[in-house]
This record gives structure tokens, sequence and C-alpha cells, in this order.
């Protein structure tokens, strides 16, 4: 991504930024890749970007992407990843380690910041392995890592078996002051399961995973955090058990935060019915009472951060009988529709309290530059309707893949525009070059 | 009268008419089978295909069967025997069938919703043979023409299904259907293969065989297999037999005119005893003979490659 | 389709009538009951074909065997349909190789039925002979069928309709023109 030297007032819009308390119209003033100011502008030097009825942000940040380069470019690029983070309203996505070969060394996190220098629509912030090869056996060069760019750790796609090399990758990464992302699951419990083991499993005859096959970890994990320290970030949180455990880890300040995926809080077992293969992720939906926990669980806090787990799959890999396919489901395009139409439209949340879920959060979690509109800050910002309604098409998806529950659905919130570092990446349907 | 939607892939969405529409029509079609020539026309012309990915003699000559007695052109692809089905995806292999035009797909396979993904993608009738621990809906179907012939009526009977509930299609079926008309049901086996939230499908559990067989009409027994014991959830066959093998000793709990089913094989002396598999409570060879007459009647009723613009 | 009444055809009288002449004409052109049998089509011809069996018992004191054929499976009109017919039970319960069957049908329009039956019958073995006798004629004929017993000629235009109804079957005896509308 080249610096650009243009200037924009971006005005007329209602800017909310939570970490200055604002929430008023305001016309934004971009000089090259900073924030200039913010203000009222009429006579200004620069281009004017009509952003009226619409909200102006801190860019959002999705700190759970995988972008499958390198190893499946079939299924999605650096490139097209960021292309549909950006149609998805996001400025930064963090890059999880488990492509082939894996993310466990400087050379490979250097490899995916370049890429994405050159390729990327938004920033990325690579995540390293946990454990060297994502085997958790050893511990991988986390110092070395850390000094090449990646903002965190994550075994994401396999859980740290071994409750021993959890407790050395805590207490190993207090060199560098980063967090622990982990995908909790007891593979013990988990074997050989395709959905969530409730009813709907024992109807639709399929082998279940059991909701203590992820709180079980997840206590085990606060335990370790409790004794020896580091930061701990739960992924793709998906069950009351485990919610309650966060919400009582947090009361007694360990440091610990969590995130939820948009489908977590859209989609339940049920839906599975169909054998519809674009329902088949890990963890797998839950049920009704799960979703409204997390939700709760969103607006008293105990929840951090939205994430969207987007996992491409190729379309001859999907379009299997559900025992044979792969797990996972995209989901940057759709995010911010499911998110305002499930939490905006039904009062669960504020708008400001979305955006310090979806942008000021994990920039926190991951360590890395604050997200507010301030001057001299880079000029990462998210431009969305919260009320526009659209139908979703998976054919008009810019992603290279199409594993999308969603196709068909009415959503309402619509991202229009995505600027990252000053330039106008994506709006409107059409991405600058 | 008709099946609604071109194929059958569970009991679970049959309503009580439907069930008694296609045991009427299998009443019927039992004549057929005693005839010197066992055949009528109807399907003549039509094209068949048995796709089974998992080895089965009896389901696969029951259909057989059917298909040619009603004239069809039937053939078989099974993975064991075909390279045809080695190494092609399901897609490839349904979209090859579309390509042939056959009217009907009987498919066996170890995966649950396999007959879904091939029903959603194709104009022919679509016959679930049994998909992995989901359901088989003709065994049900052939289980409640058995009953019905030996009781008269279903309705308000007590059924008790004894086994290995988790991993049993045919149970899943059966519950459906006995359910849908009027009988109550029960299970009984090891917790350790009864499946979470049994409850919810509207039956009671139960661990204590002596107690389960109480008060019951029929007594429905599933084959246990000794991949249950290798895969950790029973410690073993012989503890099965004690706790859960029906014997003439554990009849002395049940009434006297009980009925038992079993859908077969049977695992002789493991799970039942031969004395009542040959007794006179047993009507597991009628549940063979109405085997043909019910998949006869379910080829009938669908509608074999027709249902496309015209259908509902 | 709607249809409306235009007549009554024949009565319950003229039925008994009708039938017990068909009866007598069985027998006479046959010499007698020796090797008959009688088949009667579902859903309305093996109720006159319990008749017929009664008034040949009646005259001669002889019990003819009686069988009924459902002809559904062998139709030949199934393509554009989308509700299937209930399957009603075939029970020949005697062989039909070497006897005169009396086929018997309610009315006798196209003759696709008919062949149908014959198709059926000759599955169920070698018949001597196959004579057939209906209540009604009433032409139109699309096939080479021609019947030898004949209740009543009725001849019709191709937007009437006949319908039958028996005692057994409809509570009364009657059979009934009518007329089909077209709905504007």
């Amino acid at each position: 991504m080249k610096i650009q030297n243009r200037k924009y007032i971006i005005k007329g819009g209602r800017v909310i930024d939570p970490l200055q308390g604002i929430d008023e119209k305001l016309d934004i003033l971009i000089d090259g890749d900073k924030i200039e100011a913010l203000g009222h502008f009429e006579k200004k030097e620069g281009e004017f970007v009509d952003v009226r009825n619409l909200v102006v942000c801190p860019g959002f940040i999705d700190m759970h992407t995988h972008l499958r380069e390198p190893g499946r470019e079939d299924e999605e690029t650096i490139e097209t990843g960021t292309k549909a983070a950006a149609k998805g309203g996001f400025t930064a996505v963090a890059s999880m380690a488990n492509t082939e070969p894996i993310i466990d060394n400087s050379g490979m996190i250097r490899f995916i910041k370049e890429k994405a220098e050159r390729d990327g629509a938004v920033e990325v912030y690579p995540i390293g392995a946990v454990t060297k090869g994502q085997k958790g056996e050893e511990l991988s060069e986390m110092f070395d890592m850390a000094k090449a760019g990646c903002c965190a750790f994550s075994d994401d796609g396999n859980p740290i078996c071994s409750s021993y090399m959890m407790r050395k990758a805590l207490e190993y990464s207090k060199i560098v002051d980063k967090t622990i992302i982990a995908h909790e699951e007891d593979l013990f419990l988990s074997k050989d399961g395709e959905m969530n083991e409730d009813f709907n499993s024992t109807k639709l005859g399929l082998k279940g995973i059991p909701t203590i096959s992820e709180s079980i970890m997840v206590a085990r994990d606060i335990a370790i955090l409790g004794f020896i320290g580091g930061n701990l970030h739960i992924a793709h949180l998906s069950t009351k058990q485990s919610l309650d455990m966060v919400r009582k880890a947090k009361k007694n300040r360990l440091s610990i935060t969590a995130e939820v995926t948009p489908h977590h809080l859209s989609l339940v077992s049920s839906c599975l019915a169909t054998y519809d293969t674009n329902l088949k992720m890990k963890p797998p939906l839950r049920t009704k009472e799960d979703v409204k926990a997390l939700k709760m669980g969103l607006r008293d806090g105990t929840i951090d951060c939205i994430a969207t787990d987007h996992a491409p799959h190729a379309l001859f890999e999907k379009e299997m009988e559900f025992g044979s396919a792969p797990f996972g489901i995209i989901g940057l395009e759709t995010a911010l529709g499911i998110v305002c139409t499930e939490l905006i439209q039904t009062g669960i949340l504020s708008l400001k309290e979305l955006i310090e879920k979806m942008s000021v959060n994990p920039a926190r979690i991951l360590g890395i530059e604050e997200r507010t509109l301030k001057k001299g800050k880079d000029a990462n910002i998210t431009i969305f309707d919260p009320n526009k309604e659209w139908k979703v098409d998976v054919n008009n998806f810019v992603s290279k893949s199409t594993n999308s529950p969603y196709d068909g659905w009415k959503l309402k919130g619509y991202p229009v525009m995505t600027i990252v570092k000053g330039k106008i990446v994506y709006r409107e349907g059409e991405f600058q070059q | 009268m008709m099946i609604n939607g071109k194929d059958l892939l569970g009991i679970e969405e049959l309503s009580k008419k439907e069930i008694e529409v296609i045991l009427k029509t299998a009443d019927s079609m039992k004549e057929i089978s005693e005839r010197k020539i066992k055949k009528v026309p109807y399907l003549r012309g039509k094209t068949v295909v048995n796709l089974f990915f998992e080895s089965s003699t009896r389901t696969l000559a029951s259909f057989a069967l059917a298909e040619k007695r009603l004239s069809a052109d039937s053939f078989n692809l099974s993975s064991s025997s075909s390279s045809v089905l080695k190494g092609e995806t399901l897609l490839d292999t349904v979209r090859n069938l579309e390509a042939m035009k056959i009217d009907f797909v009987v498919i066996r396979h170890p995966m649950p919703g396999a007959p879904h993904f091939v029903a959603k993608r194709i104009k022919a009738s679509v016959i679930n043979a049994g998909d992995g621990t989901h359901e088989h809906p003709t065994q049900a179907l052939l289980d409640l023409m058995s009953l019905k012939q030996k009781l008269g009526t279903i309705a308000g009977k007590k059924v008790i299904i004894i086994g290995d509930i988790l991993h049993s299609r045919v149970a899943r079926s059966n519950i459906w259907g006995l359910k849908k008309m009027g009988a109550e049901v029960s299970v009984c086996g090891p917790p350790t293969l009864i499946p979470y939230k049994m409850e919810d499908m509207g039956i009671k559990v139960f661990y204590n065989l002596n107690e389960a067989l109480a008060d019951k009409d029929v007594i429905y027994v599933l084959r246990i297999q000794k991949e249950r014991q290798e895969g950790g959830l029973l410690p073993s066959l012989r503890e099965y037999i004690k706790i859960y093998g029906i014997t003439p000793e554990r009849l002395k709990n049940a009434k006297k005119d009980v009925v038992i089913m079993h859908p077969g094989p049977i695992n002789r002396g493991i799970e039942l005893d031969p004395r009542i598999a040959d007794g006179k409570h047993s009507i597991i060879l009628n549940q063979v003979t109405n085997g043909v007459a019910v998949r006869m009647a379910i080829l009938y009723l669908l509608s074999g490659g027709e249902g496309d613009e015209d259908s509902k | 389709m709607t249809t409306r009444e235009k007549g009554t055809v024949m009565d319950a009288i003229q039925i008994k009538r009708a039938l017990m002449r068909i009866s007598h004409e069985i027998l006479e052109r046959n010499g007698g009951a020796e090797k008959l049998v009688i088949i009667g089509i579902r859903a309305r011809g093996d109720s006159l074909a319990g008749r017929i069996k009664n008034y040949i018992k009646n005259i001669e004191s002889i019990d003819i065997p009686l069988g009924v054929l459902d002809i559904t499976l062998y139709r030949d009109d199934f393509t554009s349909i989308n509700s299937k017919p209930i399957v009603g039970k075939t029970e020949i319960p005697f062989d039909v190789t070497g006897r005169i069957v009396i086929l018997i049908d309610d009315v006798l329009y196209t003759g696709r039925t008919i062949r149908s039956a014959l198709d059926a019958i000759i599955d169920f073995g070698r018949p001597k002979e196959i004579q057939l006798a209906v209540l009604l004629d009433r032409g139109h004929r699309e096939l080479p069928i021609r019947p030898d017993y004949v209740g009543k000629n009725v001849p019709t235009s191709e937007n009437e309709h006949i319908e039958v109804k028996v005692e057994e079957v409809d509570g009364e005896d009657r059979v009934i023109l009518r007329e089909v509308k077209d709905d504007d």
C-alpha cells in the first residue's frame, strides 16, 4: 500500500468515537495518511466526500481471519481476503497462522507483512503460531516473531492439547506481553463430532460435540492463567458455560479477553436439519440459550469483541455429503449486516458499544495503535449505514470462496466506505487501486 | 393419494395419513408376490439404480425384487464391487446418474444426509435405504406393516426398543413411525448407547430390562455390534448379554402374548436367544416378507423423475 | 371440471333386469356354468360381478368361482397425474388356465381398462376364452375391443360422462348421464 498524499473532507457524517466520547455530526479532514482535524469545514482544500446520514467511526479490525495464503490460494489470498475485509467495513485484519506452511517463525511473519504491503487492501497484522508447526510440542520463537511484527500468538485450527504446553506458552509470552488466542476444544470429547450435541444431533443421527468440550478447556486455561499469568484470549466463544467462567475470571481480575463470531449470535443447531455444509463449523452452532447468553455477554462486557473467524473453503470441498465436508464458513462481508440486525436493531448494543467491540477493543487486545479519530493518528475509518436493508448474494462476494450460510438473507446494516491510512479503499461497490 | 415431494428421505417428515396410504398400498402389493407370474407392468421402461455405499444383502435384494416385480429396469452400483464409485465424489456420481436419465435412486450411505444431498441435485426420486445413523424409512414402514398385521392396530400399543439406540437408524425411524401411528414408545439399553436428550423425542428411557419389559405389547430387539466394545462404549459383549440379552427367562417379565421383532440380521445368542427368534412370539420372518411389498408401494407412490414442473 | 346432471339412464329396476338378462345370456351361450369363472373389475365391476354370480346360482344352482381384479398397476395413462389412485387388492383365488373367464365391468368406453384387464388375466394363466360383459357401452372405442354382453347401449358425446352408482358402494343403483360444464 503506497502512502497516499491526497486530502479529503469526510463531510456530514455522524462521527462516533468511543475513546473521545464523541457522538455528533462532524467533518473529518484527512491529509495524506493521517487525520488532520475534526470540525465543520466548508471551504477547504481537498475532495469533499458526502457521508450524510451515515455513521463514521474508527476503523473496524477483524482479529480472527484466515487468509489461506500461503498454501491454499485457491480458497483465498491476501489480496482477495483483504478486499473482502474492506467490503465488510474492516480496515485491518489479524491473520491466523494455520497456513501451509504454518506461520511459526519471523521469516513467515515478514512474508505475510510484505505480501500484505504489496497486495493487501487493508492492514494485515500477522498472528504467529504458539508452537512450532502448531504441533503442540515445542514453543515457537515468540520474541523473534514479535520483533518481526506479529501481534499475538495462536494455534487456532487446533487446541493446545497439553496443559503443560499452555502453561509454558502463557509463561513465555510474558517476555513480549502479547496475548495467546486459544481455540478451546477437548479433542477427546469432540472426536468425530460434527455439530452440537443436543436433541438435534440425536434427530439427525450426527455425532455431537458437547458444550463441555469447550468449557472444560476454558476452565483449564483460566486456571493456568490464574496460576502463572500472561494474557489469554478465548477465540470464538460459543457456550453459556464458557461465558460464565470468563465473567468470573474477569471479576477476579485475570488478564483474560474473549471474542464471539456473528454466526454464533444468529444461528442455532436446529438450522442443520437440511444437512447444509455451510452450517458446519467449529465450534458448532449451539442452542437458543447459548445465543441469548452470548448477546448478554456482549452487553455486560464479558465478551470484548466480535471477530468473524472467516474461514474460506473451496466449493469442491464443501459441496459434499455432510460428513466429508471441512469445518468453517466465511464471514467478512456479512459481519456488519449480521451484528447490526442481531444487536443494534434489537437494542442489545448501542452503536458506540458496537464500535468498541469491533474497533477499539480488538486494537487494545492486539496491542496495536489505539483506534480513535484524533489529529496525527492514522486515518483508518469505517463508514456505514446501520439502517440500510440489503440482500446477501454470494455471487457478489469478492472473497474467492462462497461458503456462507447467509445467501439470500435480508440484513440491516451496510458498509458504505472503508478508508485505510487515508486511502478510500472501498466505496459503495468499487475498489480503488 | 401420494407422498408429498418426490423423495422418501425419512419417516420424520411423513404425516400419519401418508404412512397409512403407504401401508394400504403395500397390502395390495403383497398379493403380486404370491402369483405365479410375480410381475405387473407399472414401472415398465423406468430405470432404477441401487446405489449402495455400504454392503447389504437383504435390503438390496428386497429393493431389487420390488423393482423387478414392477417391471422396472434395475441395476446395482455398490462401492465394494464397482470402481465407478471409488475415487469419485458423490457429487460427480449424482451428475453422471442425472446425465443417464435415471428415474429412481435407492441410496444407502454411511453418512447422514447423503440422500438429502443427492435429492437436492437430481430430478429422479430418491429413496433412502439407510443413511448412517440417521434413518432407514423403508425398514420402519415394513415394521409398521408387520405389526399392524399381527395386532390389528398400532394406536395405544406399548412398544419397547432394546439395544444400541445410539447407532441405530432403524430405532430412529421406528420411533417416528410408531409415534405418528399412536403407539407409546420407550427404549432400553446401556446409558452409553442411548443418545443425548432422547426423551425429547417423546419416549421413555429405561436402563433396567425387567422394568422395561413389564407391560409391553411389542419388544423390538436391535443388533449389538462387537465394534461398540472396541469403541469404549461397552466393557464387553458378555456383560451386555447378561444385562440386556432377551432370553426365555427375561420374557417371563413380559406379557404372555408379547410380539418380538428384529430388523435382522440376528446375532443369535447375543441380543436374542434363538428359541425366541424362532418361537411363537416372533414375527421376524413376516417382516422380511413385507419388505418387498412395502418397497413396491414406495416405488408406486413416488413420482419417479416426473416430479419437476408438475408436482404440487 | 364440474358436471351437471342431465338425466337418469337406468334406474334400479332397469339395472336388475339387464343383469338378469346378461346372466341368462351367459348361460345360454356357454351351454351351462361348467368351466365358467367370473372376474369383476374394481371398483364397481366387482359388485356387479357378485350379483351376476348370485343370479346364475339362482337359475342353475351352480356356484361359479368369483374373482376381483384391480387394474391400477396395468394402466397406461399415468404420465401427467400427480395424484396416484389407490391400489386395491386383486383376489383371484382360482386358476384361470383352461377356463372361460367372464370379465365384468360397469362402463365400456375407450377400451383401455379392458386391455389392462386382459394383460392382467393373462399373467395369471392361459384362459380358454375371455368374454366381456358390461352394464353400459357408451361408444368411442380407441382400441379394437368389443363386448359380448351389454346391458344397455348409450351413445354419448365426449363432453358427456356416465356415472354408475351401485348399492354396495354408493347406497343406490342408478346410472346417470352428466354433462361437463365449461367454467367461465
